[in-house]
């Protein structure tokens, strides 16, 4: 243990930065309200926000609230953005048609599963349908596959939807994330 | 009310619930409730639904956060709020004072041929809303009941839940504006003044 730490200690630049980055991308973006299903690749954005007196982290039951929540923090004048998992694009579509007629911003940053080095089937289907349904349902969709562009892709996907008024989704792909395999876990 | 066991009467109910509105913001579930709340008065402060199903209570909360100061009033039906009913645990948990959300319970769904949901086999709503945390629900089935509801929209002193339970009647169709641009426009520029328009 101690000498995992150390490990970890002498190699901070092996942490991604890319949570910390959309983090100061989202605040000069003026978010206020965090709607959120958790998914471990963002589970380091979600600290960062629930130590910032100045936002609202939303836990959900499922991510449909969350288009439904913002879109009512719009309507009174505040931000937001929407946290979630792949699988919970699915969860979401009808109620997308709510921003996408009524001409509303909304920012969705997706983190991907059923996407590259996926070791469980069942999410194949939905990671795989998760752009053609957004692009169906009339939702702009930006996909980042390296680290070092994810913060620049939020940036731009921010300034689109409040700029233009136009729901987005930043789709986080697994080679930035890394895959999980829980066989190998298992195995251990 | 000379018969106490008498279903109310949903209109009503909604031009009770809506009187003297000063600066209430308003959201109405799709079907009967945005015809009830449009029958009452088409009103820039009004967002009433034409779709969404399943969306007015979490709307009802982004914009209660949003807007604190002022008081939130979602008036939807027993089939919209059954859609999403975790709602209701997730807006126990953040407990903004300032929104009410009554659902005006026919225990049917009206728009697609008066079949009975969930309510209409027992399933209770104000129940839920108890379990999930917020503290001040109640079923409410007089109009003196929908007074004390009326009351409690508009001085917003806790989030508040109430299922009112009405007679399954079939009334003309008021309709509001059907655009989603000039609802959502009108009301930001209601809300938030001109300047709304322009970020």
């Amino acid at each position: 243990m101690a000498e995992a730490a150390k490990s970890r200690a002498e190699a901070p630049e092996r942490l991604p930065t890319w949570p910390d980055e959309i983090y100061r991308v989202l605040k000069d973006a003026g978010i206020r309200q965090v709607a959120m299903v958790p998914d471990a690749g963002h589970s380091r954005l979600i600290r960062s926000f629930e130590a910032d007196p100045e936002t609202r982290v939303v836990t959900l039951t499922t991510e449909e609230e969350g288009v439904a929540m913002l879109a009512g923090a719009w309507l009174g004048g505040e931000r937001g953005v929407l946290l979630l998992q792949s699988s919970g694009v699915g969860n979401c579509i009808n109620m997308l048609s709510l921003p996408v007629i009524c001409h509303m911003p909304l920012l969705m940053i997706v983190t991907m599963r059923g996407d590259w080095g996926e070791f469980n089937p069942w999410q194949i289907p939905m990671g795989q349908g998760t752009r053609p349904s957004l692009e169906a349902i009339g939702v702009i969709v930006n996909k980042v596959d390296e680290p070092h562009l994810v913060a620049s892709t939020v940036q731009g996907a921010a300034n689109l939807a409040f700029n233009t008024w136009k729901p987005v989704a930043v789709l986080i792909g697994q080679r930035v994330l890394g895959a999980k395999n829980f066989k190998e876990l298992a195995r251990k | 009310m000379s018969n106490p066991n008498a279903l109310l009467h949903r209109r009503d109910v909604v031009n009770e619930l809506l009187r003297d509105r000063a600066d209430l913001l308003v959201i109405a579930g799709l079907g009967a409730p945005n015809w009830d709340v449009s029958a009452a008065g088409d009103h820039p402060n009004n967002f009433p639904l034409w779709g969404a199903m399943g969306g007015a209570s979490m709307i009802g909360l982004g914009l209660a956060l949003a807007q604190p100061k002022r008081k939130v009033l979602v008036i939807t039906g027993d089939g919209e709020m059954l859609m999403n009913v975790g709602s209701l645990a997730t807006i126990g948990v953040e407990a903004p004072k300032n929104l009410t959300i009554a659902v005006l319970d026919n225990e049917r769904f009206g728009e697609t041929g008066m079949q009975k949901t969930p309510t209409a086999s027992g399933v209770d709503l104000a129940g839920i809303a108890t379990a999930c945390g917020i503290r001040t629900s109640r079923i409410v089935r007089t109009m003196t009941e929908v007074a004390e509801l009326r009351d409690l929209a508009h001085e917003g002193r806790g989030t508040t839940f109430a299922q009112v339970k009405i007679n399954p009647e079939a009334l003309v169709f008021v309709m509001p504006p059907a655009d989603g641009v000039i609802l959502t426009t009108r009301f930001r520029q209601s809300v938030l003044g001109d300047e709304a328009l322009f970020n």
